[in-house]
C-alpha cells in the first residue's frame, strides 16, 4: 500500500498516463486468491480423482484396518479398502452435488427473488411469503425425510432435493436487493424510455446483483456439500460404489473406528470437508470485501498523537495528528 | 400490535404448510412404501398398524385425496402420529415425547449461549478492528466449516477414554434411573458437556462474523460520532449506541438461521449417542421408520416455529419502531 505514494512523488508521474483498469482486482485480495486457489485444486481433483486413485475405492484386500504406510498412504478400512483412494475418488461426488445443487438453488432464488422484488401485487407478495415459509422450515430434516423415502438415490437426485429445498435464503436476499434497486434513477430512466420489463430486469438490475448472486451461490454450495456429507454419514445414499467423504465417515462410525484408534479413517475426510468449506468461505469474504470496502480489515489501527496518547482509528473519525505544533502544516 | 398479529398469522400459515408438506411427501413418491415395509417387518405388524400406515401414506385406493387429508388432520389432533416400527408397538408420539426434553435442554441452551458469546466477541472485534480479536475470525471460519458431527468425533477421540472425566456417549450414567435427584442431574450435565462444547464451537463463528460486520457499518453512523463527541465513555458508546443497533439484524438473523442450526446440532446427538431427537432420527433412517421420521420432522418444525416467535418478541422489545406502528 505504501508503494504508490512513492511513485506519485516522482516527476515522471506528471505526464498524463491513461489510468489502467485493474481487471483482476478481485484476486488482489489475499483471501479471495487463497480461496480461489484451493477451490481450483478441489475441482481438478474432482475431475481427475478417479483416474489418479492408486486403488479401486471398493476393492477389498487382506490388509485390514492398517495404519498409513507406503502402500496405503492413509491406511485401510475394515475390508482392506484404501482410504486414500476413497478420499480422492469421493471428491467428484462432493463437488458435483455441491455445484449442481448450487446452480439449481441459485436459478430458483433468482426467479423467485427478483420477480417478487421487482414486480408488485398479490403474486409477488405470495412468492415472498413462500420463500419465508421455506426459510423457516428446517431444511436438513426435510432433506433427510425426502431422500430416505425415495426408493433409490443417486448423486443427481440428492443434488435435486438439496437444490429444491435450499433456495429460500438466496431469494430473500435477492428480493431485498432488488427492492432497493428498482427505484434508482437509472431504472426509472429505463422505464421512462419504454424499455420492456424483462429487459430492465436482465440488463439494468441483474448486473448490479452479480456480487449478491455470486456470494449466494457459494453459500448454497457450502450448505449442499455439508448436507450431502451429512446424508451419507447417517446412512442415506451409501450403497454400492458411490463414494463420497460422508460415506467414508459412515463406515468409520459404523465400524467403531474411534474405539479401534483408527484415526486415519475419519480424520482425513473431515479435514477435507473443513478445507473445502474454508476455501468457499474465503471466496465469500473476498466478494463481501470487494463489494463493501469498509469490511476490509485494515492493518494499522492505532496512531500515536503528538502528546503521546495512542488513539484508535475508527471509521468516520479523522485524527488530527499535528495538534499543538504551529510549524506543522498537517 | 399489528406487527405481532402479522407474525402470528405467518407462523400459523407456515405450520399449516409444513403439515401439508408432510402429508404430501409420501404420496408423490414413486413406489409403494407400505408394501416394502410389510415385507421388511416379516409379519410382525397387526392389521391395525397396516391400516394406520395406509392412512398415513394415503395409499388406500378407496379414498379420495381430500378425505385422506381430513383424516390425516383428525389423526394429528388426537396426537396420533402412527406406530413406530423401530420401537414397535410404541406410539410415535410417545417415543418422541421421551426424546424431546433432552434435545430441548441441549440444543436450546447451547444455541442461546452460542449466540450470546458470539455476539459479544463480534461486538469487540467490530469495535476494535485490527486487534487480536479480529485475528480470531479466520480461525473461527475454519472451525465453522467443520461439520458439527466431525468435530464431535474428534472430541470423542481426543478427550474421552476409560479414565477421562468426559463420557463418550449416552445422556446419563446407564446405572442410574431417570429421576429429579442431584445424582442424576449431575450425571446428565456431565454427559452433556462435551456435546454442548462441540455445538458452541461450531455455531459461534457465524455470529461473530455477522456481528462484526454490522458493528463496522454502525460505527460510522452519525449518532455514534455524536456520542463520542459528547464525551461519553468508550464502553457506553460501544454497548449502548453501536451494539444496540447492530444487534437488530443479528436477532432477526438468529430467528432465520435456527432451522439450519437445529439441523446441524441434531447430528451431534448422533455422534454422542445422546438420547434426543437427532439420535432418534438416525435410528429412524437406519430402519426406514417413516412414521417416526415424519413425526420428528413435524415436531422439529413446530419447535423451530415457536423459537422463531420468541425471537420475534425479543426483536419487538429491542426495536421500538415495531411497537409504534398500529
Amino acid at each position: 500500500m505504501a508503494t504508490p505514494s512513492v511513485v506519485d512523488a516522482t516527476p515522471v508521474a506528471a505526464v498524463p498516463v491513461k489510468a489502467k483498469r485493474r481487471r483482476l482486482r478481485f484476486i488482489a485480495s489475499p483471501k479471495a486468491a487463497i480461496g480461489l486457489g484451493m477451490m481450483a485444486f478441489f475441482v481438478i481433483l474432482a475431475i481427475i480423482g478417479p483416474f489418479i486413485a492408486p486403488y479401486d475405492p471398493s476393492e477389498r484386500s487382506n490388509a485390514l484396518v492398517e495404519a498409513p504406510s507406503a502402500a496405503h498412504w492413509l491406511g485401510t478400512t475394515h475390508l482392506g479398502q484404501d482410504v486414500f483412494s476413497q478420499l480422492v475418488s469421493g471428491t467428484r461426488s462432493v463437488i458435483l452435488v455441491g455445484l449442481l445443487a448450487g446452480v439449481i438453488a441459485t436459478i430458483l432464488s433468482l426467479l423467485v427473488g427478483v420477480t417478487s422484488g421487482y414486480l408488485s401485487g398479490a403474486g409477488a407478495e405470495s412468492l415472498s411469503a413462500l420463500s419465508n415459509v421455506f426459510l423457516v422450515i428446517p431444511a436438513l430434516p426435510l432433506i433427510i425425510i425426502i431422500t430416505s423415502i425415495l426408493p433409490e438415490t443417486t448423486d443427481v437426485t440428492i443434488a435435486l432435493v438439496i437444490g429444491l429445498t435450499s433456495w429460500a435464503w438466496g431469494a430473500r436476499v435477492l428480493r431485498a436487493q432488488t427492492l432497493s434497486l428498482r427505484r434508482r434513477d437509472y431504472v426509472e430512466a429505463a422505464r421512462a424510455t419504454g424499455e420492456k420489463t424483462w429487459r430492465i430486469i436482465i440488463f439494468e438490475i441483474m448486473p448490479n446483483l452479480t456480487a449478491v448472486i455470486a456470494s449466494n451461490f457459494i453459500g448454497t454450495v457450502i450448505f449442499a456439500v455439508t448436507s450431502e456429507i451429512t446424508l451419507a454419514f447417517i446412512g442415506v445414499n451409501t450403497s454400492g460404489d458411490n463414494w463420497n467423504w460422508g460415506t467414508i465417515l459412515f463406515w468409520a462410525q459404523g465400524q467403531q473406528a474411534l474405539a479401534q484408534g483408527a484415526w486415519w479413517w475419519f480424520v482425513p475426510a473431515g479435514l477435507a470437508i473443513a478445507l473445502l468449506g474454508t476455501a468457499l468461505s474465503l471466496l465469500n469474504f473476498g466478494i463481501d470485501e470487494f463489494v463493501s470496502p469498509r469490511l476490509r480489515g485494515n492493518g494499522k489501527s492505532k496512531v500515536k498523537t503528538v502528546d503521546g496518547h495512542t488513539v484508535r482509528m475508527r471509521v468516520g473519525f479523522t485524527p488530527v495528528l499535528g495538534f499543538g505544533r504551529k510549524d506543522d502544516t498537517l | 400490535m399489528s406487527y405481532l398479529l402479522k407474525r402470528v398469522a405467518f407462523y400459523v400459515f407456515t405450520a399449516w404448510a409444513a403439515i401439508t408438506l408432510n402429508f404430501f411427501i409420501p404420496r408423490v413418491m414413486p413406489g409403494d412404501p407400505v408394501q416394502s415395509l410389510i415385507t421388511r417387518s416379516r409379519g410382525q405388524m397387526t392389521g391395525d398398524a397396516v391400516q394406520s400406515l395406509y392412512v398415513l401414506f394415503g395409499l388406500d385406493p378407496n379414498e379420495s385425496l381430500l378425505s385422506q387429508y381430513v383424516k390425516y388432520w383428525g389423526q394429528l389432533f388426537r396426537g396420533d402420529l402412527g406406530l413406530s416400527f423401530t420401537f414397535f408397538p410404541s406410539q410415535v408420539g410417545e417415543v418422541i415425547g421421551q426424546a424431546l426434553p433432552w434435545t430441548m435442554a441441549l440444543v436450546g441452551i447451547t444455541t442461546v449461549i452460542g449466540f450470546l458469546i458470539g455476539t459479544t466477541l463480534g461486538t469487540l472485534a467490530g469495535w476494535r478492528r485490527g486487534s487480536w480479536i479480529d485475528a480470531l475470525i479466520p480461525v473461527t471460519t475454519f472451525l465453522s466449516s467443520i461439520p458439527y458431527f466431525w468435530l464431535g468425533l474428534i472430541a470423542i477421540a481426543l478427550l474421552t477414554g476409560p479414565d477421562s472425566f468426559f463420557p463418550a456417549g449416552n445422556g446419563y450414567d446407564t446405572g442410574l434411573t431417570p429421576a429429579w435427584d442431584w445424582e442424576f442431574i449431575g450425571s446428565a450435565v456431565q454427559h452433556s458437556l462435551l456435546p454442548a462444547i462441540t455445538i458452541l464451537i461450531s455455531s459461534m463463528a457465524g455470529w461473530i462474523l455477522s456481528m462484526r460486520n454490522m458493528m463496522v457499518t454502525v460505527a460510522s453512523e452519525d449518532y455514534v460520532t455524536v456520542a463520542h463527541a459528547k464525551g461519553l465513555p468508550e464502553r457506553r458508546v460501544m454497548v449502548g449506541y453501536a451494539a444496540r443497533n447492530a444487534l437488530l439484524p443479528n436477532v432477526s438473523g438468529f430467528a432465520l438461521s435456527l432451522g439450519f442450526i437445529v439441523g446441524g446440532t441434531l447430528l451431534v446427538e448422533i455422534v454422542f449417542s445422546y438420547p434426543g431427537l437427532g439420535f432418534l432420527l438416525f435410528q429412524g433412517v437406519g430402519t426406514k421408520d417413516y412414521p417416526l421420521l415424519q413425526g420428528i420432522f413435524l415436531i422439529i418444525t413446530l419447535s423451530v416455529l415457536l423459537a422463531n416467535f420468541v425471537a420475534d418478541l425479543a426483536y419487538m422489545l429491542l426495536d421500538p419502531r415495531t411497537r409504534r406502528e398500529g
